[in-house]
């Protein structure tokens, strides 16, 4: 079934999901502040327990109000439907879980979130999950790592810290090519740059926490499914296409199509793992998700004067932003983010550790942290924080070595993000003479 | 970006207007389910509850389960058994069994032949549409129903649906 909406981008951004309220008419979604709900009566709660109805059950399953921000964002990538999650890193978690069985392995490009490189590689270890790294700048390295063990492959859209785009429909190929689906992170893009799905992935993934709520003020993830992987083609995912004891022997697959694996992100992966999204969260990145389009032009738009005015810096040594002339991703941008390359991106400064360090102490308009995708513009140096947990040796991998500086370019006025990095520079210099 | 999945990109049958999926599920009244199972957990089993909950009757058809009561409907070996109007056949069998199901669906005056999920035969469809009768392949009426009035969005799925109205089928 194609999932191809003839409505806009900025009409499905605002309606999606979004009728007025059944029981009120109430325009805006409410905010369903309630933990659990009533049965009708004994039969109807063994109907929803046993998933024959559809209906509310209880908060950690599901929620009126994050329902309408699982349709929204479902819609915008145009996917079948949508888990959202506490967190991206528990979007991360519920994404693998239908997936992997203890001593499976994905792939995955090590371009990517620090934090994320850790939750491969270290903590998913812990359930017998082995994230397998690799440069995915070439698909056939991929290729080459998958083995009998691999269960998926993994990259980010335009990938954190920064600069660096996914060849999507080259790594889709390659997965495809080997039966496994393609997980796409694509938190800093945002559909309304890229739409993996379009590209042939078949889940994608975001920290709704970043430019989809937009304003920094609401913790999220989202797990979307395209619909069109078949999960039941041979014996690989067992989760999803053989009978699942905790439901009486009910086979995910069979019994719900192409919605099998959203139905088994709520039904398992949210009731035994329990990261939900809280309905207060979900309503402000309703809010957000309403003027996406509109933040995101200023976002590309700032981050494209702000690297061009970087490129020129005497103190800067590069400017990794692909929507720059001379980038190595420049023409990978061109295809998947026509519109724009994001608004988060790295810098080397020529100082190295200590030019790094003033800066981020020196700026007065952004503010030094860790997160992106905020309507404020936002500095941190990768190597003390984000991806401090990293050896020298995969920070430099990951883009994030000694002399670099991560940007989140905001909303603000484009001469006021100018100057307060102009200041700041000048400061870095001055230690350096 | 299409799905290649179920035929041509002019295939009539590779979807269906929202409003032809309302209007049936709106004056169908009665449904005979050829392929119904009393197991609980097989998805047969599924839509039919469901649909009995949303008012309609389903009328069980499966000749192995005969002399048996499925939800509380006797269950007939085939569609000409049932003694009842019939305004919709819908088919949870496979693909190549749909010819003479479709037959039967002709013989009893049925409106609409409707096949599941996963269930497509064209040849069939063909002669049931030169009967006059509506045909829908590939769909699920619980799934439909829900995504129409909005509980399918209920558990986070792109139901395709943009309105300003509160929603109802």
């Amino acid at each position: 079934m194609t999932m191809k909406s003839r409505y806009g981008f900025e009409t499905l951004s605002i309606h999606a999901g979004a009728s007025p309220d059944p029981a009120t008419g109430a325009r805006s979604t409410p905010i369903y502040q309630t933990t659990a709900f009533v049965f009708d009566d004994v039969d109807h709660a063994a109907s929803l327990f046993n998933l024959q109805t559809f209906g509310y059950i209880y908060g950690r399953l599901t929620n009126p109000t994050t329902a309408v921000l699982e349709e929204r964002i479902a819609s915008l990538e145009g996917g079948r439907g949508a888990t959202c999650t506490a967190s991206g890193h528990s979007a991360q978690l519920l994404a693998f879980f239908p997936l992997m069985q203890p001593g499976d392995e994905f792939i995955s490009s090590r371009r990517l979130y620090g934090g994320s490189i850790t939750q491969f590689t270290r903590t998913f270890q812990k359930f017998g999950w082995k994230g397998v790294l690799v440069d995915a700048d070439d698909p056939e390295t991929v290729r080459k790592a998958i083995t009998p063990k691999t269960k998926a492959v993994f990259c980010e859209s335009l990938a954190n810290p920064g600069g660096v785009i996914s060849d999507i429909e080259a790594l889709a190929k390659v997965a495809h090519d080997a039966g496994l689906p393609l997980i796409v992170d694509n938190t800093m893009a945002t559909p309304y740059l890229c739409r993996p799905i379009e590209w042939g992935a078949d889940l994608v993934i975001h920290s709704t926490t970043k430019f989809l709520s937009g304003h920094g003020n609401a913790m999220g993830g989202a797990v979307v499914d395209s619909g069109r992987f078949d999960w039941a083609k041979d014996d690989r995912f067992p989760s999803l296409c053989k009978p699942e004891p905790a439901y009486h022997g009910l086979t995910f697959t069979e019994t719900f199509g192409d919605l099998a694996y959203t139905i088994y992100g709520h039904a398992i992966g949210l009731r035994d793992l329990g990261p939900t999204m809280a309905p207060m969260n979900a309503y402000l990145t309703i809010l957000g998700c309403e003027t996406l389009a509109l933040r995101m032009q200023r976002h590309i738009e700032n981050a494209q004067k702000v690297a061009e005015y970087l490129d020129g810096h005497p103190e800067v040594a590069w400017v990794s932003y692909a929507g720059l002339p001379s980038n190595k991703y420049r023409a990978l941008a061109q295809k998947y983010l026509p519109k724009g390359a994001g608004s988060v991106f790295t810098i080397g400064v020529k100082g190295g550790y200590q030019a790094g360090v003033k800066i981020v102490e020196s700026v007065d308009l952004f503010s030094h942290l860790a997160n992106i995708g905020d309507t404020r513009s936002l500095i941190i140096h990768p190597a003390s924080t984000t991806h401090r947990q990293l050896s020298p040796e995969q920070q430099v991998a990951a883009g994030a070595g000694p002399d670099v500086l991560r940007l989140s370019i905001g909303l603000e006025s484009i001469d006021d993000i100018i100057r307060d990095l102009d200041q700041a520079l000048a400061q870095a210099s001055r230690l350096a003479a | 970006m299409t799905d290649t999945s179920v035929g041509a990109a002019e295939d009539r049958h590779a979807s269906y207007p929202d409003a032809l999926i309302k209007s049936l599920l709106r004056s169908v009244k009665t449904i005979a389910m050829v392929g119904a199972s009393p197991n609980w957990n097989r998805p047969s089993y599924f839509a039919m509850k469901y649909l009995q909950d949303k008012g309609y009757r389903v009328i069980p058809v499966n000749p192995g389960a005969v002399g048996q009561e499925i939800l509380g409907e006797k269950v007939y070996a085939s569609v000409r058994e049932i003694p009842d109007k019939i305004d919709m056949v819908d088919v949870f069998r496979a693909s190549e069994a749909v010819p003479p199901i479709a037959d039967d669906a002709i013989a009893i005056g049925a409106k609409v032949l409707w096949m599941q999920l996963g269930v497509r035969n064209d040849a069939a469809a063909e002669t049931a549409e030169k009967a006059g009768l509506t045909v829908i392949m590939n769909r699920c009426p619980k799934i439909e129903y829900g995504r129409l009035s909005g509980e399918l969005g209920w558990h986070g799925f792109n139901s395709g649906v943009i309105s300003s109205k509160r929603r109802k089928i």
